[in-house]
């Protein structure tokens, strides 16, 4: 298993070694998401009755840092790789195609975990926050790092130009953020929308996420286990699947 | 002698191109061995093969016994590759390069050989230096001592020499020598022939997917019946004796065939006889390069 240790020793090392970009931006990101928005929205808003605005908002902004730097982690190595030609380093070596996977996919857990725990040290700083239920905060951050690490090998090994990163980023992921209910409850939308936020799976890492911080959220969390679980499996099954059919990595 | 590398029937088609037509060529344990040809040839397609980077569209290959598609990780823990394109991460320094590539194949301390690496490629200088700030003939070297730093009984060069100075170059061939004589097998491609010839005990030469002459240098080089002795005489007429092996004629110059070394003795003897003093005297023999490009002519 040290060759795994190895790989995902240096996928971690990667991204620490430009945090400024890979981590702080991120948390600072999520900072002015947090002043401008909670400083707007906290007098007229109040989504839980003895939940802050801001506290609110928190798991959800959380949430969203976390999947999208999980995601950027992975896919962002893996096209870089490959458009330098390096990838052949760690494809040379005998490293088994679920190694290769695991440290992909740890190296971005990883990655969406210590941008997650910033955001949160950043919120603090606005708003107290309870921890109801810790054990569901942990399960829906490593679930949804997960997918999202998963997704970023699928599409940093079918990505032929950044350009094509950029596209999942830009038309996947951030509006199924943004309808998720990062920034409210999905029960102020007409009801339409609300029909359609449930097929969203981003909704129920957040809901469930939420749970885990105050108690309270639009579904039960066991419902977003439920849908959470097998999307996470199934896109790492994906990601195992496409590494050993050899897809763009070998001839 | 059990192979080293083995191929047989091996086809590799890129969608329509069909890179490898059939490749059936065993390599013998401690072997020096070259592969050459000319551009598009399929040299590096073959080390792909044989390195999983691509894989087989009918035949197989085999690295020490095992096939590489079926037991692709002994065959990698088996083989060092030093690819032809000159590839770094910018990310790491150069010992960081060598740790994790040595983590890789499982070798947690690994430092004693890799100062051995880093001196005998000249790296010493750059062990902290980021790849980056390499120049290529540098990279080049990172790349031969990433490829080794298993260790590996079959050590696979593509073009180790492209770009690299006189200096280096006789440094790395003698380190591959020296790893050649400790019993690694060397299977090399160069478009420098004479290094070639002065290194390996056989070639093969590849063109258009297909191998169009495999055997022993020195077999190789006798088969072009090219041997030739340039002379500058005291005069511009020869004995009848030595007129039929005139290939050619400038005054006093003259350009005989001679097939074999022990007729030079013979003809010195009659040159002499005749009162004709030789002035210049010079052999040649048909080196790699005019056997490549007369097989690669033969081949069409
Ligand atoms: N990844 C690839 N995709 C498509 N075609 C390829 C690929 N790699 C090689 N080829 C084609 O296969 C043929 C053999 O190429 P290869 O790289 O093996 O040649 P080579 O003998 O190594 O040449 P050179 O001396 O230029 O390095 C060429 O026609 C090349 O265009
Ligand atoms: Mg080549």
């Amino acid at each position: 298993m040290s060759g795994f240790r190895t790989l995902l020793y240096k996928e971690i090392i990667r991204f620490w070694k430009v945090l400024m970009q890979t981590v702080l931006a991120p948390v600072l990101n999520a900072w002015l998401y947090l002043l401008i928005f909670s400083h707007v929205l906290s007098a007229h808003i109040q989504v839980y009755p003895g939940v802050s605005y801001t506290a609110f908002l928190m798991p959800g902004l959380i949430m969203m840092s976390l999947l999208q730097n999980a995601f950027a982690n992975s896919s962002s190595s893996l096209i870089q790789s490959k458009m330098s030609g390096n990838i052949v380093f760690v494809l040379l070596p005998p490293l088994s195609n679920f190694e290769f996977f695991a440290a992909y996919l740890l190296a971005a857990i990883v990655r969406g975990v210590v941008v997650g725990l910033g955001v949160l040290l950043v919120g603090l700083l606005f708003t107290d926050l309870q921890f109801a239920h810790p054990f569901w905060i942990l399960v829906f951050a490593l679930l949804a790092s997960a997918a999202f690490g998963a997704l970023g090998i699928v599409a940093g090994i079918w990505a032929d130009k950044y350009d094509h990163l950029a596209g999942v980023q830009n038309f996947a992921i951030m509006p199924l953020t943004f309808l998720s209910g990062v920034f409210y409850s999905i029960h102020s939308l007409p009801s339409f929308w609300q029909g359609v936020s449930h097929y969203n799976p981003i909704f129920y890492m957040i809901d469930g996420f939420r749970y885990g911080f105050h108690g309270v959220s639009d579904v039960d969390p066991m419902l977003s286990l439920a849908v959470v679980l097998p999307v996470s499996l199934l896109m790492a099954w994906i990601a195992l699947q496409l590494i050993r059919s050899g897809y763009k990595l070998r001839d | 002698m059990p192979s080293a590398i083995r191929l047989r029937g091996l086809e590799k088609r890129y969608g329509l191109v069909q890179a490898l037509r059939g490749i059936d060529l065993d390599i013998a344990e401690g072997e020096f061995f070259a592969l050459l040809g000319p551009n598009g040839a399929g040299k590096t397609t073959v080390i792909s093969v044989l390195a999983g980077l691509a894989r087989p569209s009918a035949g197989s290959a085999e690295v020490m016994g095992f096939d590489v598609v079926r037991d692709y990780r002994e065959t990698r823990r088996n083989l060092g590759v030093v690819p032809q394109e000159l590839v770094y991460d910018a990310f790491f320094t150069v010992r960081e390069m060598l740790t994790f590539q040595s983590g890789y194949f499982g070798l947690r301390h690994n430092d004693a050989w890799i100062d051995e690496l880093l001196a005998t490629l000249g790296l010493v200088d750059k062990a902290n230096a980021y790849t980056r700030t390499l120049s290529g003939g540098m990279k080049r070297r990172l790349l031969v001592a990433q490829a080794l730093v298993h260790k590996p009984p079959v050590i696979v060069l593509d073009e180790p020499t492209a770009g690299v100075d006189v200096e280096l170059r006789q440094s790395l061939w003698a380190f591959i020598r020296r790893l050649n004589r400790e019993g690694h097998t060397i299977l090399l491609t160069t478009h420098y022939l004479e290094e070639a010839e002065a290194l390996c005990q056989r070639v093969a030469m590849l063109k258009d997917g297909r191998i169009v002459a495999l055997d022993r240098t020195d077999n190789l080089l006798r088969s072009e019946e090219e041997r030739r002795l340039e002379l500058a005489l005291s005069s511009d007429d020869l004995p009848d004796s030595l007129r039929g092996r005139v290939l050619s004629q400038n005054g006093r110059r003259f350009v005989l065939n001679l097939p074999e070394y022990g007729e030079l003795e013979a003809i010195l003897a009659q040159l002499r006889q005749a009162d004709i003093r030789v002035e210049e005297m010079s052999l040649r023999q048909a080196d790699l390069e005019e056997v490549f490009l007369k097989v690669m002519e033969r081949a069409g």
